[in-house]
């Protein structure tokens, strides 16, 4: 991509997990909306430091470039966004734990 | 709008670098190409990318390039053609 190496396609169709589709959904609502623009998702994708677009997946640079035009234009706020991720962290089934089960 | 250009003309693409976001690829500005078709008129995705209205549209050409025109070591059949979506502010006859 871009000009440089990368490695074969993998041609196999995967499931998509439920935070996945919610990110689609939310580019979905906020376009009909008038919120937000595919222009301004590809803007924040390609804004991103060179190995973070390496490292994050597909939707992960879909909610980076959502939630910081977001916090931009005013729809939401920062500390909003910070008391959320706060609340997710808490949750039972939330990053910690899952993190936590994952270990041997 | 008027579209400046039609199907069948050769077409130069701006060599420009301004900032912000563009849509038009680094590897084809400064090369010629011929009108393949027109594809319509949309809002500018470079204001859009702001958050602006992107108006007034502009009208959007599929422009036709020669593969060996735009690679140096193309080893490839000279006939091989490469379609790119382009702007009209992005093209000079």
């Amino acid at each position: 991509m871009g000009g440089l190496q990368a490695g074969p396609v993998e041609r196999v169709d995967h499931d998509y997990q439920l935070w996945e589709k919610r990110v689609d959904a939310l580019m979905v609502l906020l376009s009909r909306k008038k919120r937000f623009t595919v222009d301004e998702l590809r803007k924040g994708i390609e804004s991103l430091p060179g190995d973070a677009y390496d490292r994050l997946t597909y939707y992960e640079r879909w909610i980076g470039s959502i939630a910081s035009a977001l916090v931009h234009r005013g729809t939401i706020s920062i500390e909003e966004l910070r008391t959320k991720l706060a609340d997710i962290e808490k949750r039972p089934d939330g990053p910690k734990a899952k993190n936590a089960a994952a270990k041997p | 709008m008027t579209p400046r250009f039609a199907v069948g003309s050769a077409v130069s693409v701006r060599r420009g670098n301004p900032p912000g976001h563009i849509r038009t690829p680094y590897y084809i500005r400064g090369k010629s190409g011929t009108v393949e078709r027109i594809c319509g008129e949309f809002r500018n995705p470079e204001e859009l990318a702001y958050g602006r209205s992107g108006e007034p549209k502009q009208v959007l050409y599929r422009v036709r390039f020669v593969q060996k025109e735009l690679w140096p070591d193309y080893v490839g059949p000279a006939s091989d053609t490469l379609d790119v979506e382009l702007y009209e502010h992005w093209l000079e006859s």
